[in-house]
């Protein structure tokens, strides 16, 4: 066995926020010990955060000939963690045009991650009616 | 029929529903289903969706749709059923006043002022952000200073950023959301200040929001001066003693060019007021009995303009009870009364709906003062007999306790009020 180290999450399972530790050994790469859970949820939850965390990515393109300036957009399922600023920084220079409907796909397998991003709603095409300045 | 111009609508309606958040569409579906023929959502926004069109964050309708899905998907589907009922929509109309004979007053750009008729009117205003006045901030008045909602609103909407590097004062939900989202878009936090020992929001919030992009949260703190002429330079911040109040001495500052303010919402009840409804102090909503119906006949309420939800999933049951009791009031079917008024007792701040009926099933909504852990919530008769215990394992102020009540259990209750406890042991650490 190799050295252990200790990482500790806040478990988001529920409002009780339970203080997860994870031991970790080092040399062999592998989860020997979790503690703090109360329940089920809190231990998978731990491994999954230690081993491979996820989020959903939610954020917004601009779009032309729409009511709003942004597209409100998500990955198709969560993303790998660490690849999350970098999504949103590469969405900074997407610039689409109405109409859009929702689940329309905006990016495909964005960065290789194998996630698309996916429009979250409707635009329809629209110009500012003739009595308002904008 | 989404229209901005009143002329398309009809003169009176069965059901008129003042906003078009999630609770305004929801509620003229029920009235519809309920048997009322002509419905009219108004809402003084471009577009029907209430606040939700600016929420782009996922974590709304796992109860209601069964699934997490983001604000605008959720708004979307709403919208979707409400055309599917054949409810009129009205938008870019401000309703600036009801009447006792219900006769709603609308402003419109297309038509100045118009009244249109209603037999029952719902009322969904929903709720605006406190402000930097409620907390009353000394120091100078320069620009920088949002509440965190406008600040989604002009990122989300209008791809407009606050500012470059931002300090954000109150740690609830939508504070912590805009922590992230500014720092996707490449702006720079440089911490939450939360005045209570305890963050207010949701853990994963606190976890998703904020540890993932290693933004500090400075606890028991709070911004005491916000400095610059014509935008914001700096704030101080100073933590604060166990009465709240800061110590200065300790106080250091924090370079910022924008600060955002996320310290909770209140209703939006000016409409209420000039109707003289009955209200509650504690909620600063209407008082309403177990069919949504405020202390005037014929005008019923829900959502945020009633009681500060959490989840728009409980937006949307309560709606869908106002928008049918309106609709049975409308074709001349109301609910019968009431019958046992319900009272808050020991850690419950507030409880909705106000009175309930022992002939029908009711959720109650509540919230509590306190953080308890093993915890009871107990019904109890005026006499002190506990008619009904309920166990939660906990229980937070930040999140609505919610209470199935089945006429079963008030079988063989025939006393007036009951009042609802909640005891435990303390979670305070
Ligand atoms: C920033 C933010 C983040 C949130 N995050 C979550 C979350 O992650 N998950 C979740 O489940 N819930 C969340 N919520 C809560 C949820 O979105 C709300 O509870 C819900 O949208 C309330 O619906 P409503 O219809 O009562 O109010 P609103 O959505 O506010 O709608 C009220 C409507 O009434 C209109 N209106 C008001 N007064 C008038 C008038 N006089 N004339 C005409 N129209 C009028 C307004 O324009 C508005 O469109 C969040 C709320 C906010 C503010
Ligand atoms: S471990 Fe279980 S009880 Fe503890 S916070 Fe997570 S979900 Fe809640």
């Amino acid at each position: 066995m190799g050295e252990i180290v200790t990482v500790r999450y806040l478990c988001i399972g529920c409002p009780l926020g339970c203080r997860l530790e994870v031991d970790e050994d080092l040399e062999e790469h592998a989860i020997v010990e979790v503690r703090g859970f109360s329940c089920r949820r809190g231990k998978e939850y731990a491994i999954q955060e230690h081993t491979a965390p996820q989020r959903m990515v939610t954020t917004t393109v601009a779009i032309d000939k729409a009511r709003w300036a942004r597209l409100p957009v998500r990955t198709s399922r969560p993303a790998p963690k660490d690849k999350v600023l970098e999504i949103c920084r590469a969405l900074r220079t997407v610039r689409v045009s109405a109409p859009i409907a929702s689940g329309d796909i905006i990016v495909r397998n964005v960065l290789n991650t194998g996630v698309d991003i996916i429009a979250t709603r409707d635009m329809a095409e629209w110009a500012p009616p003739h009595n308002i300045e904008t | 029929m989404i229209t901005s111009n009143p002329r398309h609508l009809r003169g009176s309606y069965d059901v008129i529903v003042v906003g078009g958040g999630p609770a305004g569409l929801e509620a003229a579906v029920a009235a519809q289903e309920a048997g009322a023929d002509h419905i009219l959502v108004v809402d003084r926004e471009p577009e029907a969706g209430g606040i939700l069109l600016q929420c782009i964050h996922c974590g709304f309708g796992l109860h209601r749709f069964g699934e997490e899905l983001t604000g605008p998907e959720y708004a979307q589907r709403v919208m979707k059923q409400a055309l599917a009922h054949r409810i009129d929509i009205v938008t870019d109309a401000f309703v600036l006043d009801i009447d006792l004979q219900r006769r709603v007053k609308l402003m419109t750009r297309e038509a100045g002022v118009s009244l249109v008729e209603a037999r029952a009117v719902v009322l969904a205003m929903g709720a605006r952000e406190r402000t930097r006045a409620a907390v009353r901030i000394p120091g100078a008045r320069p620009a920088g200073v949002f509440t965190a909602g406008m600040a989604q609103r002009l990122v989300n909407l209008y791809g407009w950023l606050p500012g470059r590097r931002v300090a954000i004062l109150g740690s609830g939900d939508i504070g912590l959301i805009m922590a992230r989202r500014l720092t996707l878009e490449g702006v720079e936090v440089a911490g939450v200040f939360e005045l209570m020992p305890h963050p207010n929001g949701l853990n994963r919030n606190i976890v998703q929001c904020l540890h993932d992009f290693d933004i500090p949260l400075h606890l028991s703190t709070t911004v005491v001066e916000i400095h610059g002429h014509n935008r914001v330079e700096k704030v101080t911040v100073a933590p604060v003693d166990d009465n709240l109040r800061p110590q200065l001495e300790r106080a250091w500052e924090v370079e910022c060019d924008t600060l955002l303010i996320s310290i909770g919402l209140i209703p939006e009840n000016e409409l209420s007021e000039r109707l003289r409804l009955r209200m509650d102090p504690v909620t600063r909503g209407p008082v309403v009995t177990s069919a949504m119906e405020c202390s005037l006949n014929g005008v019923f309420a829900c959502g945020n303009v009633v009681h500060i939800h959490d989840l728009v999933d409980f937006v949307s049951a309560e709606a869908m009870l106002a928008g049918r009791s309106a609709g049975l009031f409308a074709i001349g079917a109301p609910l019968r009364p009431d019958n046992v008024r319900l009272l808050p007792g020991e850690n419950v701040a507030y409880c909705v709906p106000h009175t309930i009926s022992t002939e029908r099933e009711h959720t109650v909504y509540m919230r509590t003062r306190r953080r308890l852990e093993a915890c009871k919530l107990r019904l109890v008769a005026p006499d002190g007999r506990i008619v009904h215990e309920k166990r939660l394992r906990y229980v937070f102020p930040a999140e609505m306790v919610n209470l199935k009540l089945k006429p079963v259990i008030l079988q063989h209750f025939h006393d007036d009020a009951l009042r609802i406890d909640i005891v435990g042991r303390s979670a305070e650490r």
